[in-house]
C-alpha cells in the first residue's frame, strides 16, 4: 500500500479494498519499522490517526465519504495542532502545545484525512538540508549520506520513503521545491495568499506559503483544492475562488509557450542536473509544446534582496520567543534581560541566531534605507521580471535547484547553503506558484542515484495551468513512479 | 532673562471598540487579569492579526473632526522592543503612512480669543498590556487584557506656549473624540493619557531648545502641574549656565515632580519596518464621505453656532459646548422654553450649583432637560414668579412630581396676577400693620423707597409667593402714597 499514490489510495478505500483503518495502521507499522533510521518525523501521533481514521470509515459506511476521506497524510511540525506539540525544529517549542488548530490543519480534518504526525524540519523553516533541525538531520531516502533538503525535509523524506502518500510543507524561499526534488517527489508551492497563514508558524511572513508535497501532479491538485482558499483570520488571504484544480489535469499542451530563463542555466548548475532538465524540456516539445529563452534580467539580485527581507521580518516574528508565556525558559534568570539572553541563546540554533542578527542589523537606524528599502524595490523589479516573462509565455522552466542532494555535513559555510536556493527563491519574493516534478535521477551510487527535480513557474493563481502541465509530464514519463530502494527493505 | 515655553503633545486615546484592534477579543475595562486576552493578543506562534473596521472608522472620524486630510494609503507598520507586557515582541503602530494627515485643533485663551493647535498627525497602534509589580512578591505579574486595545495616537506641533495652553488642548481633544462617541475619555481608567515635550527659550529667539518628554501624564491637573515643575527645573538648568539633555522623564504626582527615566543615548532603536502580516488600508472616498456625512455638530462649530445664531455671550457658548453631554441638555432645555438666554442662565445657574453640590454630572441629572425646559416655559410666560420657580426646581430636583406644571398645581404656585386678588391682600396688610403705615407716613419721602420692602415681603407671604411682585410693588406703592 505505501507505493500507491493518494488517487490510487482513495479508489481502493471508495472499492472497499481496504478500511483507513487498515491503511494507517499499515503505514503507522511502517514509519514504526523506518523512522529511526530516516528521523523524518518529530511526532508521530498513532491514537488520534486510529480515531481520525475510524470517524473517516464511519463516515464513508454512512455515505458521507468526500474525496480525501480516510487519506493518511503528514504535517510539516509548523503547522499548529491543539492537543499535539508543534516544535518549528526548535529546542524553543520543544515544549509548546498550541491551543488552537492552523487553517490548513482544520480544512484537511474537515475533509475527513488522517494526520499521521509531525514532520521534521529546519528549525524555524530556516535551512536547505533539514541539517538545522533540533531533532537531528534527516536522511535523503534514496541516499542515506545526502540531505533530504529542506527545511520541508522531513515531509519531502517521508512521502519518498512511502511512509505517507502525501504531507503539508511550507516555503518561504524553496523550501517545498528543493526538498520535493532532492527526494524524487513532486511539491507545489501556491500563490502566496491563495492558502490561509494561520497557526503557521512565521518565519518571513511576506513569503511564507504552504502548499502539498506528494507522488504525483494529480495527488497535489486533490490537496491543493482541500487547502486554498479565503481565511477571515489572515488578510493576506486573498479573496478569490478555489477552482477544482484536478478538471484541467488532462488538458492537452499542443501549444504551449515555455520560457527558458536563461539566468537559470548558467555558471553553477550542474552538468547532469541540465541534461535531466533539458531532456524532460524535449519531453514537452514532443507533447506539443514551444520553447524559447527569456530573461529574468534581475536574477542574481534574488538572493541578496532575500536574505534581507527574509532575516529582517524573522528578527520581528521571533521576537515573541522571550521565555515568557511559552516556549523555552532559561534557568533561574537573573532579572529581566538574563532572561531574555539565556532563553533565547539557549533555545535558539546557529542559523536561527544568524538570521535573527542580520534582520536586527538591516532594519537598524542607519542601515534601513541602504538595506530593507533596498531591498524591496529589488523585489518589485524581480516580480516585474515575472510579469514581463508571462506576457510572452504560459510557463517558465528549470532546474529546481543547481545541484541533485548533496551529502550530510557537505556545505559547511552558510552562503553555499544559501546558493542552494538560487531558482527558487526569486518565485517567493514575486509571490508567484511553482512546482516541483521529478525529472530524472543522476550520478550517486550506481544502484541509487539521487533525483532531479524540474521546475515549472506559472504567474499568480496560475495552479490549475502548473498542476496541467506537470501532470501530462507524469503521463509521459515515469520519474515519479520510481522508488528508492530503502536499506532496511533490501535486507 | 524672559523665557517663553514650548509644548508638544503626544495623546493617547483609546477607542471606543467593543473588540481589540486586531483580535475578537473584549476590550471592556476592569475585568479579571488575562480573562481577556485571546491567543493573538498573547502573541501565539503562528496567530496572525486581523483589522477591527470600527476602529478605522472611528480615527478617520477624529480626523474629518479636526479637518485634517485623510490620505487614501496608511500602513502599520512594527515598533520592535523586548518588555514582558508586550507579548509579540512588537507593537504594531503607524510610523511613515498615518491614517489622519495634518489638522488643526482650536482653543480658547483667557481673553477669549481663539488659537488654533497644529495636529502633526494622529495614526492607530494597539497598546501593550500592564505589568504588576505589587503582591508578587518581588516577581512581576503581567496582564495582557489591555494588550491589543485601539489606541490613537494625536501628535501635535509644538504650538502651545504655556501648561494652560497644553491643558485647554487636551480639553479640547477630550471633548472632539467624546463629541464623536469615539472614547469614552476616561482619563482615571486610562482612555486618554499623553505625553508631553517641553522646551525652554529665550524670549524672541526662534530655535527650539532641548526638549524633554514626559510620558504617561494622565489628568488635566497632572499636565499643567508635570509642564510648571519641568519649566522651572529647565529654566533653573539654564539660567546656572547648564544644559537641558534630551530625555525621557516621568511625573510623580505625589513629590508633584519630573524624574529622569532614560537619556537619548539609552533610547532604544525601534526598528520600524511595515507589517508583513496587515495590508496596507485603502479608504475610498465613499467611505470617508459617508464619514464625513454622519458626523455629528462638534464643540468649535457648536460653540460658533451658539453664539451667532442664538446670540449666547462667548463665554457662555464656551462653557455649554465644552462636552456633548451639556450641550445637548442645553439644546433640549432650548428648544421646550423657546429661549436660548433663559435655558443658558438656568443650565449654568440653578442646575449647574445643583450639580456641582451633589458631585453630579450632567448626564446623571435628576431634572431631566424636558421637565427644566418646561419650568422656565413658565417663568417666561409669567405663570410662576422667580422665587416659586425656585421652589418648582427644588421639587423636581427631589422627584416631587413628574413635570414643572405638576408641581406648580400641586403646590398652588400658580402667580397671582389678579389685581382685585393683590389689592385684597394689600388692604388686609395695611390694616393689620398700623404701626409700620406709620413709620412710612413720618418717614422722607426719599427714604419710603425702602421702607417698602416689608410691605411687599407680607404681600408675598400672605400669598405664599405666588402673587406677581411687580403688580404687588406698584399697586403698594400707589396705595400707601394715597395714605400719606
Amino acid at each position: 500500500m505505501h507505493d500507491k499514490t493518494l488517487t490510487e489510495l482513495a479508489a481502493g478505500l471508495a472499492a472497499g479494498e481496504f478500511s483507513s483503518r487498515e491503511l494507517t495502521e499499515s503505514l503507522l507499522a511502517r514509519i514504526e519499522r523506518l523512522d529511526g533510521d530516516l528521523n523524518s518525523f518529530i511526532t508521530v501521533t498513532p491514537e488520534q490517526a486510529l480515531a481520525a481514521a475510524d470517524a473517516a470509515d464511519a463516515a464513508r459506511a454512512r455515505g458521507e465519504a468526500g474525496p480525501l476521506t480516510g487519506l493518511p497524510l503528514a504535517l510539516k511540525d509548523i503547522f499548529c495542532t491543539t492537543g499535539v506539540r508543534t516544535s518549528a525544529g526548535s529546542k524553543m517549542l520543544d515544549n509548546f502545545v498550541a491551543p488552537y488548530d492552523a487553517t490548513v490543519v482544520e480544512k484537511l480534518q474537515a475533509a475527513g484525512t488522517v494526520s499521521l504526525g509531525k514532520t521534521n524540519m529546519d528549525e524555524f523553516a530556516m535551512g536547505s538540508s533539514n541539517e538545522n533541525s533540533f531533532y537531528g538531520p534527516v536522511k535523503n531516502p534514496w541516499d542515506g549520506a545526502a540531505v533530504p533538503g529542506g527545511s520541508s525535509g522531513g515531509s519531502a523524506a517521508a512521502v519518498a520513503a512511502g511512509l505517507v502518500p502525501a504531507a503539508m510543507g511550507t516555503d518561504t524561499g524553496g523550501s517545498i521545491r528543493q526538498p520535493a526534488a532532492f527526494c524524487g517527489i513532486t511539491g507545489l508551492k501556491p500563490t502566496y495568499g491563495r492558502v490561509s497563514r494561520y497557526g503557521i508558524i512565521a518565519y518571513a511572513s511576506s513569503l511564507d506559503q504552504a502548499g502539498p508535497m506528494a507522488r504525483t501532479a494529480a495527488d497535489c491538485a486533490h490537496l491543493l483544492g482541500a487547502i486554498a482558499g479565503h481565511d477571515l483570520r489572515d488578510s493576506t488571504s486573498v479573496a478569490r475562488g478555489v477552482p477544482d484544480y484536478t478538471a484541467e489535469l488532462e488538458a492537452p499542451l499542443s501549444g504551449l509557450k515555455i520560457g527558458l530563463p536563461k539566468e537559470y542555466f548558467g555558471e553553477g548548475l550542474d552538468p547532469d542536473v541540465e541534461r535531466a532538465v533539458r531532456e524532460a524540456i524535449r519531453v514537452y516539445e514532443s507533447l506539443g509544446a514551444t520553447v524559447r529563452e527569456v530573461s529574468l534580467p534581475h536574477t542574481h539580485y534574488a538572493i541578496p534582496a532575500y536574505y534581507v527581507i527574509a532575516p529582517a521580518e524573522a528578527s520581528s516574528n521571533l521576537a515573541r520567543y522571550d521565555g515568557v508565556r511559552f516556549g523555552h525558559r532559561c534557568d533561574a534568570p537573573a532579572d529581566l534581560t538574563d532572561l531574555y539572553k539565556r532563553s533565547r541563546a539557549e533555545g535558539f540554533g546557529e542559523e536561527v541566531q544568524r538570521r535573527i542578527l542580520m534582520g536586527t542589523h538591516t532594519l537598524s537606524e542607519g542601515f534601513f534605507d541602504a538595506y530593507y528599502k533596498k531591498a524591496q524595490q529589488v523585489r518589485r523589479l524581480i516580480r516585474q521580471d515575472f510579469l514581463d516573462a508571462f506576457d510572452e509565455v504560459d510557463v517558465l522552466m528549470g532546474p529546481a535547484s543547481p545541484t541533485p542532494a548533496f551529502d550530510l555535513g557537505a556545505k559547511k559555510d552558510p552562503v553555499s547553503m544559501y546558493l542552494q536556493d538560487i531558482y527558487t527563491i526569486a518565485i517567493n519574493l514575486a509571490g508567484i506558484p511553482g512546482i516541483s516534478v521529478p525529472a530524472g535521477i543522476v550520478g550517486g551510487r550506481p544502484a541509487e542515484g539521487r533525483p532531479v527535480g524540474l521546475q515549472i513557474l506559472g504567474t499568480h493563481f496560475a495552479e490549475a495551468r502548473l498542476l496541467n502541465v506537470a501532470h501530462q509530464f507524469q503521463q509521459a514519463t515515469d520519474w515519479h513512479l520510481r522508488r528508492p530502494a530503502l536499506a532496511e527493505e533490501s535486507l | 532673562m524672559q523665557w517663553e515655553t514650548v509644548i508638544g503633545l503626544e495623546v493617547h486615546v483609546q477607542l471606543a471598540t467593543r473588540s481589540k484592534i486586531f483580535s475578537g477579543a473584549s476590550t471592556a475595562f476592569g475585568a479579571e487579569p488575562n480573562s481577556q486576552a485571546c491567543a493573538v493578543d498573547l502573541g501565539m506562534p503562528g496567530v496572525l492579526p486581523v483589522l477591527n473596521e470600527a476602529a478605522v472608522a472611528m480615527a478617520v472620524q477624529f480626523g474629518l473632526g479636526i479637518h485634517a486630510e485623510i490620505p487614501e494609503v496608511s500602513v502599520f507598520d512594527r515598533k520592535n522592543y523586548f518588555y514582558p507586557d508586550l507579548p509579540k515582541g512588537y507593537q504594531t503602530s503607524q510610523m511613515y503612512h498615518p491614517i489622519v494627515g495634518p489638522g488643526e485643533v482650536e482653543i480658547t485663551l483667557d481673553d477669549g480669543s481663539i488659537k488654533a493647535i497644529r495636529v502633526h498627525h494622529a495614526h492607530l497602534e494597539e497598546d501593550a498590556g500592564k505589568s504588576l509589580h505589587e503582591d508578587f512578591h518581588g516577581m512581576t505579574g503581567i496582564d495582557l487584557n489591555r494588550a491589543g486595545t485601539p489606541l490613537l495616537e494625536i501628535v501635535s506641533e509644538p504650538d502651545m506656549r504655556s501648561a494652560k495652553e497644553a491643558a485647554a488642548y487636551l480639553k479640547a481633544i477630550h471633548s472632539i473624540v467624546t463629541y464623536l462617541g469615539i472614547s469614552d475619555g476616561n482619563m482615571a481608567e486610562g482612555s486618554m493619557r499623553c505625553d508631553v515635550n517641553v522646551s525652554v527659550r529665550p524670549k524672541g529667539q526662534e530655535a527650539f531648545g532641548t526638549r524633554a518628554e514626559i510620558k504617561n501624564v494622565n489628568s488635566f491637573r497632572f499636565v499643567e502641574r508635570a509642564i510648571a515643575f519641568e519649566v522651572e527645573r529647565q529654566v533653573e538648568l539654564l539660567e546656572d549656565g547648564g544644559e537641558v539633555v534630551q530625555e525621557t522623564r516621568l511625573f510623580d504626582p505625589e513629590r508633584d515632580e519630573t524624574r529622569s527615566m532614560r537619556t537619548k543615548e539609552q533610547a532604544n532603536d525601534y526598528r520600524y519596518f511595515p507589517c508583513p502580516d496587515l495590508l496596507p488600508v485603502m479608504l475610498d472616498q465613499a467611505y470617508v464621505d459617508h464619514l464625513r456625512d454622519n458626523l455629528p455638530e462638534l464643540p468649535a462649530d457648536k460653540r460658533a453656532r451658539f453664539q451667532k445664531a442664538l446670540g449666547l455671550s462667548a463665554y457662555d457658548a464656551g462653557v455649554l459646548s465644552a462636552s456633548r453631554e451639556m450641550a445637548e441638555f442645553f439644546e433640549q432645555v432650548k428648544d421646550v422654553c423657546g429661549d436660548a438666554k433663559q435655558a443658558a442662565n438656568w443650565v449654568q445657574g440653578e442646575l449647574a450649583g445643583a450639580l456641582n453640590r451633589e458631585g453630579l454630572p450632567i448626564q446623571n441629572s435628576p431634572v431631566s432637560a424636558p421637565q427644566l425646559g418646561e419650568l422656565v416655559a413658565r417663568v417666561i410666560d409669567d405663570t410662576i414668579n422667580g422665587k416659586a420657580a425656585k421652589q418648582v426646581f427644588q421639587a423636581l430636583w427631589n422627584g416631587e412630581g413628574g413635570s414643572a406644571d405638576e408641581v406648580i398645581e400641586a403646590k398652588g404656585l400658580k402667580q397671582v396676577t389678579d389685581t382685585g386678588a393683590i389689592e385684597a391682600m394689600i388692604d388686609q396688610v395695611i390694616a393689620d400693620s398700623p404701626a409700620q403705615v406709620a413709620q412710612y407716613r413720618d418717614a422722607e419721602p426719599d427714604k419710603r423707597g425702602k421702607m417698602i420692602g416689608y410691605f411687599v415681603g407680607q404681600v408675598m407671604k400672605a400669598s405664599r409667593g405666588t402673587a406677581n411682585p411687580q403688580q404687588v410693588n406698584g399697586l403698594l406703592k400707589e396705595k400707601l402714597d394715597a395714605l400719606c
